[in-house]
């Protein structure tokens, strides 16, 4: 009775949210800010989607994106990763080192990049979960493990790679670099391990309740590993990415871009909960997509890059804000 | 009914993995070690200048373990006091008389800092870690949208006093000003710990529904924490910038320092547990290592990568043994 009677009042606030999924959101909210950005860069004017904006949004939103798509499922889990901007340093550096010049060394570089981000994740993953360390700690303390190693190891950039590898930082076809291509395939990837398998949804039972999860015979452990191995492996195609970029490992490119801090402000703006279970893969790549578009248009319009960050940490605070008033309409 | 029974079995033990315990042997330790390894350990002289080094992340500690032990995170503080020294420098400009005025404004810019964050996090449900996180960004861009992109002016004599100079005790030497004033803060904190509200604040950190359902305002004092955090990082930016001058830098990296002290302390991420002391003694023990680490030789590099080792088995000592009480992270 009582459930009825509270039921009824609620339930066209109830369709309101239904309309207003974080995703849909986060796509409505790109495309309001690609109309905005066309007129205020217009305005001035400039063209924000020609074909070099649209190059631009797009490369800037590659690297990110590949790390923010490993690190939607670490959130998805309830857990974070904050190793993930050195470990891109150190795998850019890997790859270029390992490469030196020879384009017969590129597939035993990539492969041998990818085996240590693994590593990195695997101890990260077996950190949490056998030593029972908070995830905060365990990737914070192993960012400055790796921090120390590149600090004592390189003093700048360092490693060749070869012209054939660099194309893939480059190469593009029509206005679309070959490199957001992959991303994306990438992310189609991840969207179908989080949605069509069984360890997908591990995942965001594991998130939901990690002590429910286990209790209904999942091995949350194993999933916590998994997902871990998942990102530090995201982490390393974007060290990859950003090596044949510049032409070179550099032990910074990672941290001076702040992935860390980044790559969680740009899932949660893709309505990803921090505490995990809910969200997933196209809400973080429409987040990129908004950081990177946000990027581009305050570029043409020749703002400081101080008020850049100003707005970003507006607009993720806001965004949030409008997620959690979202979640209290549907209660 | 079993939740009383396993508490009264062996309270000891549970004391024991939070409490102060640990961390006080490890600092009485390295402490010891100190004395053997560096000729100035000595006499108190060289004590006193590590208390006065280690002062203004002694001072943060307490600031973020009131915001810790209820259950968030604090990630603004090192863009905090970066702002407050840049902001500092800019209105005093070298100009004596204008320390009188500075020094409260910059007590209250901290504190309502600290007002918003709590705002933020408890009236419109955004996770504290993100709330912070924007707040840091924002920070970072607006001072140094306000400064023109490097920071101008420069701090009075008597500004520099309370982080440099000292006064003459029999015995003991020269002690810091800032030393006292650490005395005094600690003395405030386990007060405020001990009294109801510092009580209720731990018990927000544990299990905040049924503070709530107890008529606890845990808004509010979720909010106090926030607000605590906010005035000891303008605290410490006095400190430092008395002790270190005016840089962008001052800050950088403060806010994940303070975190590990406050963990290596033993205090539990997601609230509920741990000292302020044991949070303070953190601090000193990190500061105390990184001493140690110099006058041994250890470069650089390695310092950070040894902070990173000791912080996750310093989590891992205290968590393994443990029941896995609570694993969901809050917000």
């Amino acid at each position: 009775m009582a459930a009825s009677t509270t039921a009824a009042p609620a339930r066209p606030a109830r369709r309101l949210a239904g309309l207003l999924q974080p995703t849909v959101i986060v796509y409505l909210a790109l495309v309001l800010l690609l109309i905005v950005g066309s007129i205020l860069v217009a305005a001035r004017g400039g063209m924000l989607l020609d074909q070099g904006g649209i190059l631009n949004i797009l490369t800037r939103s590659t690297a990110l994106g590949l790390v923010a798509i490993g690190q939607t499922m670490v959130i998805l889990t309830g857990k974070l990763d904050l190793s993930v901007a050195y470990l891109i340093g150190l795998c850019s550096l890997i790859g270029a080192e390992t490469m030196g010049g020879d384009p017969g060394m590129i597939v035993p570089a990539v492969l041998l990049t990818l085996a240590c981000a693994a590593g990195v994740g695997l101890v990260n993953g077996l950190v949490i979960t056998k030593l029972k360390v908070n995830a905060f700690i365990a990737t914070l303390g192993m960012a400055l493990i790796i921090r120390g190693y590149l600090e004592s190891a390189y003093s700048g950039p360092s490693g060749d790679v070869p012209r054939a590898f660099q194309h893939l930082g480059y190469a593009r076809i029509g206005p679309i670099p070959v490199s957001a291509l992959l991303m994306l395939a990438l992310a189609g990837l991840a969207w179908w391990y989080l949605m069509r398998t069984k360890g997908g949804y591990h995942v965001y039972a594991v998130g939901g309740d990690e002590e429910v999860a286990r209790f209904s015979g999942i091995r949350s452990d194993r999933t916590i590993i998994t997902v871990h191995v998942l990102c530090a492996v995201a982490a390393g195609l974007a060290g990859l990415f950003l090596a044949s970029r510049l032409g070179s490992g550099a032990p910074w490119v990672g941290v001076d871009a702040g992935y860390d801090l980044e790559s969680i402000a740009a899932v949660v703006l893709g309505g990803t909960l921090l505490a995990g279970g809910r969200g997933g893969v196209a809400g973080t790549i429409g987040g990129v997509l908004i950081l990177a578009t946000l990027d581009t248009i305050f570029d043409d319009l020749g703002v400081t890059p101080f008020f850049k960050d100003v707005v970003r940490g507006a607009v993720l605070i806001l965004a949030v804000a409008l997620y959690a008033r979202r979640r209290g309409l549907l209660r | 009914m079993t939740e009383t029974s396993t508490v009264e079995r062996k309270p000891r033990r549970i004391r024991l993995a939070d409490g102060t315990g640990p961390v006080l042997a490890v600092l009485a330790v390295l402490l010891i070690a100190l004395a053997f390894v560096g000729p100035a350990y000595s006499e108190p002289a060289g004590y006193l200048a590590l208390l006065k080094r280690a002062a203004p992340l002694m001072i943060l500690a307490i600031g973020q373990y009131f915001v810790i032990v209820s259950g968030g995170f604090d990630l603004s503080v090192g863009s905090l006091v970066t702002a407050q020294v840049v902001i500092a420098a800019r209105l005093i400009d070298g100009e004596e008389g204008a320390t009188l005025w500075v020094i409260p404004l910059l007590l209250v810019t901290g504190a309502l800092v600290g007002l918003v964050n709590g705002l933020i996090t408890t009236r419109l449900l955004v996770p504290s870690f993100i709330v912070t996180l924007g707040m840091l960004l924002v920070l970072d861009g607006a001072v140094f949208l306000w400064t023109g992109g490097s920071p101008r002016g420069a701090l009075s004599e008597a500004f520099r006093v309370v982080g440099r100079e000292g006064f003459e005790v029999p015995l003991l030497g020269s002690v810091p000003w800032s030393v006292l004033l650490l005395a005094a803060l600690v003395v405030a904190a386990v007060l405020f710990m001990r009294g109801g509200t510092g009580r209720t604040l731990v018990a927000i950190g544990d299990n905040d529904k049924s503070v709530r359902l107890g008529g606890g305002r845990v808004e509010n004092l979720r909010t106090l924490a926030f607000v605590l955090s906010g005035i000891s990082a303008a605290i410490a930016a006095i400190l430092l910038g008395g002790f270190a001058g005016v840089s962008a830098q001052v800050g950088e990296g403060l806010e994940f320092r303070v975190i590990t002290a406050v963990v290596l302390g033993g205090v539990v991420l997601g609230g509920g547990r741990g000292s302020v002391v044991a949070a303070m003694a953190g601090a000193l023990t990190l500061e105390a290592l990184f001493s140690l680490l110099n006058l041994l030789g250890v470069a650089g590099g390695l310092e950070s990568a040894v902070q990173g080792v000791i912080i996750i088995a310093a989590v891992a000592y205290a968590s393994v043994g443990r029941i896995p009480f609570r694993t969901r992270r809050s917000t």
